[in-house]
């Protein structure tokens, strides 16, 4: 048996500014080499158990503990934030946020400075740990000109280059990355792992992705306290992800609809080395012969994109982009990190103006139109909430743009009023925005453009950062307002959402358009797969394993028979 | 999408290749004399000077116009002003008096109030291209290295350096929120009337703080977790050591301070009089 590295002992945690206790009793035991993944929705206390790990709690979340956690056997209440960062590396969340350099090899060295290492020794250790992580051509790059995916690299070296570093902890490393590059990052760290025997603890709700590679643990939350701690495999054949509503993997959800029995000798955790027997492939092809939906059918088209051109600073960022929407549906934009999804969505607003091309909206050229025009047919609601946030009321910020509008008082209540009701924030009409959450902030924007009655909805990333219960409302909200006739586009990273919520996707790579089909069509195909660093659904792996006869129509009769059966959750 | 106003802008020009620690101390240097100075032989030779340099680093005038621009509305309006104030400056200092237009009341335009003020907009034009060039050619981290080693806490170092970065990042933000409130009639472009658009600017501040506040907060941590503040010193990764050329810039540079100081008080007074 292997030390043990981090040890919760009876440990409790609340913040001063909490009445309630964030953590309970929590009793884990970690050991050394481990690859452990923690999940959990949000609220449950993972991100507090993280700064537990790495200090921030107590040292910069004030907080009172019970209990005890050692690491490394050192009690961490007598030690203080630097000495526990000289134990626990740190990669966090938000990629972008967390650079200090201004060059690659400036950020990677950040804690040697720190610690004083003498300059020919630190550019010494910074060039092996770029060599480490794959960055090693790019070292007098600026951090914010690097992809997804290299960001992600520098900041895992930056925690690399303290060799005393035995534990790494990883914040929700998929967050904000394309699959391809996800599944990169995964095996990344996988090999790290295998080269330098580090503990890995990573925080991550992307279940399906993380299982990428193979963990020897999972620990699960849910309000402050451990629910499940064991392998990954009897994880998955135990009903635990559905009690603290956690996503599960699409193969696993398909083997449950077709009432396959689970259990955990099945290898579940990969579905390369998933063991069906042939009374489950059975099953799973019977299963894929139910019928089919009717296609919804669509009346005309409400926006017409042609040969759309820009360029920026001379070079080309979206080049010969044509597509349509039809009135009523739901499309995702999909495609690598920098493809030009978010400035596509900037020139249909207007935001930016296009080279060369046109814009129609209800056959209509918009192209010479001002923001401010084009924004009373179509509603652009920006990733971050905080981003849109003008007024410290619920009411003042849906009715602002009404009011700029110049609607009388009466339209503006009835309005308003009736937004409030549609996205149940009547209740908390009167309280101060900052009191909401998250997930409540990005209703207020979308109440706060649809006052306005826009014909088409954009939203970029709707679900980012919210767990599965919220990313599910938010989902199921926009789908009922789909059905009342907003015509609804969003740009997204996720493929779970393109799957299972939008008719049609359009993906870009590489600032052109090279594919315009259904979700399905789209994830099972691996050409336009790769080349938009895209991930082809586990479904479609899962068919072929079973032997099902038309791999692709089983994904699609799998989707339409998910939403049927959400449907009836309504 | 952000324009880079004053920010570190990658040439390859001697300038560029100079320590930023080198920068530093001929910026101080350069900013002492034309301070000081109001002697025009010497101002007019620095000018030039700073001309030559600043075509060496390869930075054009296209690059900085917009700062350029604010700079001389700036000393325009500090002009006028000097004159609103006190238009007999020129004929205390020098002691004659050349009118060349009798004005009402004091406001008489004299020749040595027109020399006074030009030596003052020299003084700008000596120290303008030197600054500019300080900031625009050394990179931000090693700014943060050369004040640490004149002295400065690398803490401050860090601040100003970490500052400077953020302001593209800040801009940005400032954009897509401007953008966005545009969509729900905040307009913020020449089509709204003056106060309303400064009202309509200082809506868009809360979600900037707000967003700014969130950024602030990861990377303090973000530098907590990394060991920063841990020890009362620091080592630099790109802290680059004195070479040939920065020691010959630095003793030319005192060369010249030195005569500078000689030439300006050679008679006692640290004005030049033709009169």
């Amino acid at each position: 048996m292997k030390e043990p590295i981090i040890a919760f002992n009876q440990f409790t945690f609340k913040y001063h500014s909490q009445t309630e206790p964030t953590l309970h009793n929590i009793d884990a035991t970690i050991y050394q080499g481990e690859k452990v993944l923690i999940l959990g929705p949000s609220g449950s206390g993972k991100s507090t158990l993280v700064h537990c790990l790495n200090g921030l709690v107590p040292f910069s979340y004030k907080g009172k503990i019970e209990g005890e956690l050692l690491i490394n056997g050192q009690n961490t209440k007598d030690l203080d934030i630097f000495t526990i960062s000289t134990m626990v590396g740190t990669v966090l969340q938000d990629t972008d946020g967390q650079f200090i350099g201004i060059t690659v090899g400036e950020d990677l060295a950040f804690s040697l400075e720190n610690e004083q290492v003498p300059q020919q020794e630190m550019k010494e250790i910074v060039q092996q740990v770029a060599e480490l992580v794959e960055v090693e051509d790019h070292m007098n790059h600026a951090t914010h000109e690097l992809s997804g995916g290299q960001k992600q690299r520098v900041s895992l070296g930056g925690v690399m280059v303290d060799e005393k570093v035995d534990i790494l902890l990883f914040d929700e490393p998929l967050a904000n990355l394309d699959p391809a590059t996800g599944q990169y990052a995964m095996d990344l760290i996988d090999r790290v792992h295998q080269e330098t025997d580090k503990t890995i603890v990573m925080i991550e709700h992307r279940l399906e992705d993380a299982l990428h590679i193979e963990f020897d643990r999972v620990i699960v939350m849910d309000e402050g306290k451990i629910v499940f701690n064991g392998k990954p495999n009897d994880l998955l054949a135990s009903d635990v992800l559905e009690q603290v509503a956690i996503r599960e993997p699409l193969y696993l959800k398909a083997l449950k609809y077709a009432d396959c029995p689970l259990h955990s000798q099945m290898q579940l955790a990969d579905l390369t080395r998933l063991e069906l027997s042939a009374s489950n492939k059975t099953a799973l092809q019977q299963w894929s012969i139910v019928q089919d939906d009717a296609t919804q059918s669509f009346s005309e088209n409400i926006l017409e994109v042609h040969n759309l051109q820009f360029n920026y600073a001379e070079n080309p960022i979206l080049q010969n982009i044509s597509f349509s929407i039809r009135q009523g549906e739901m499309v995702s934009i999909v495609g690598k990190n920098g493809a030009g999804k978010s400035t596509l969505s900037k020139l249909i607003c207007g935001f930016e103006q296009m080279d060369s091309g046109e814009i129609l909206l209800h056959g209509e050229d918009i192209s010479n139109k001002t923001i401010f025009d084009r924004a009373s047919k179509i509603g652009f609601v920006l990733q971050n909430p905080n981003h849109m946030i003008t007024k410290h009321f619920i009411y003042d910020e849906i009715a602002l743009g009404l009011i700029n509008r110049g609607y009388d008082q009466a339209e503006i209540d009835k309005r308003v009023i009736h937004a409030l009701k549609v996205f149940g924030l009547y209740p908390f009409r009167n309280w101060p925005i900052s009191a909401l959450s998250y997930g409540q902030k990005k209703r207020v924007t979308i109440a706060s453009i649809l006052v306005l009655e826009p014909s088409i909805l954009i939203l970029d990333e709707p679900t980012a950062g919210q767990d599965f219960r919220h990313y599910t409302e938010m989902m199921t909200f926009l789908q009922e307002l789909n059905a009342n006739g907003t015509t609804i586009m969003f740009i997204t990273h996720d493929m779970h959402l393109m799957l299972e919520y939008t008719s049609r996707s359009i993906v870009l790579a590489d600032g052109r358009l090279i594919a315009d089909r259904s979700a399905v069509d789209v994830l099972t195909d691996d050409q336009v797969v790769v080349k938009a660093n895209l991930k082809r659904t586990s479904l479609f792996d899962l068919a072929q394993k079973a032997n099902a006869q038309d791999p692709k129509a089983f994904v699609h009769q799998f989707i339409a028979y998910d939403r049927k059966v959400r449907k009836r959750w309504l | 999408m952000a324009v880079n106003i004053l920010g570190y802008m990658e040439r390859t020009s001697p300038i560029h290749r100079l320590s930023g620690l080198t920068k530093l101390i001929v910026f101080l240097l350069w900013s002492s004399v034309a301070m000081l100075t109001y002697d025009t032989r010497v101002l007019c030779v620095l000018f030039i000077a700073s001309l030559v340099i600043f075509s060496l680093s390869k930075i054009s005038v296209r690059d900085i116009s917009f700062v350029l621009i604010i700079i001389l509305a700036f000393l325009a309006l500090n002009n006028v002003a000097i004159y609103l104030f006190s238009p007999s400056e020129g004929v205390s200092i020098y002691g004659t008096s050349h009118v060349i237009w009798e004005g009402i009341g004091r406001y008489n335009l004299t020749w040595e109030q027109l020399f006074y003020q030009l030596n003052i907009t020299l003084k700008y034009f000596v120290v303008i291209p030197a600054a500019l060039l300080f900031i625009l050619t050394t990179h931000p981290s090693e700014f943060a290295a050369s004040l640490n080693k004149i002295g400065i806490s690398y803490k401050i170092g860090i601040a100003v350096s970490l500052a400077l970065r953020y302001i593209p990042d800040i801009q940005r933000d400032f954009r897509t929120i401007a953008q966005v409130q545009q969509t729900r009639g905040i307009d913020l472009s020449k089509n709204e009337k003056l106060i309303k658009r400064l009202k309509n600017v200082a809506s868009i501040m809360l979600p900037l703080i707000f967003s700014s506040l969130d950024r602030i907060e990861v990377i303090s941590n973000a530098m907590e977790l990394r060991s920063f503040g841990k020890h009362k010193k620091r080592t630099w990764y790109s802290a680059r050591p004195l070479l040939k050329p920065d020691f010959f810039t630095l003793i030319i540079s005192v060369v010249l301070f030195i005569v500078a100081m000689l030439v300006t008080f050679y008679d006692g007074n640290r004005f030049y009089n033709p009169f």
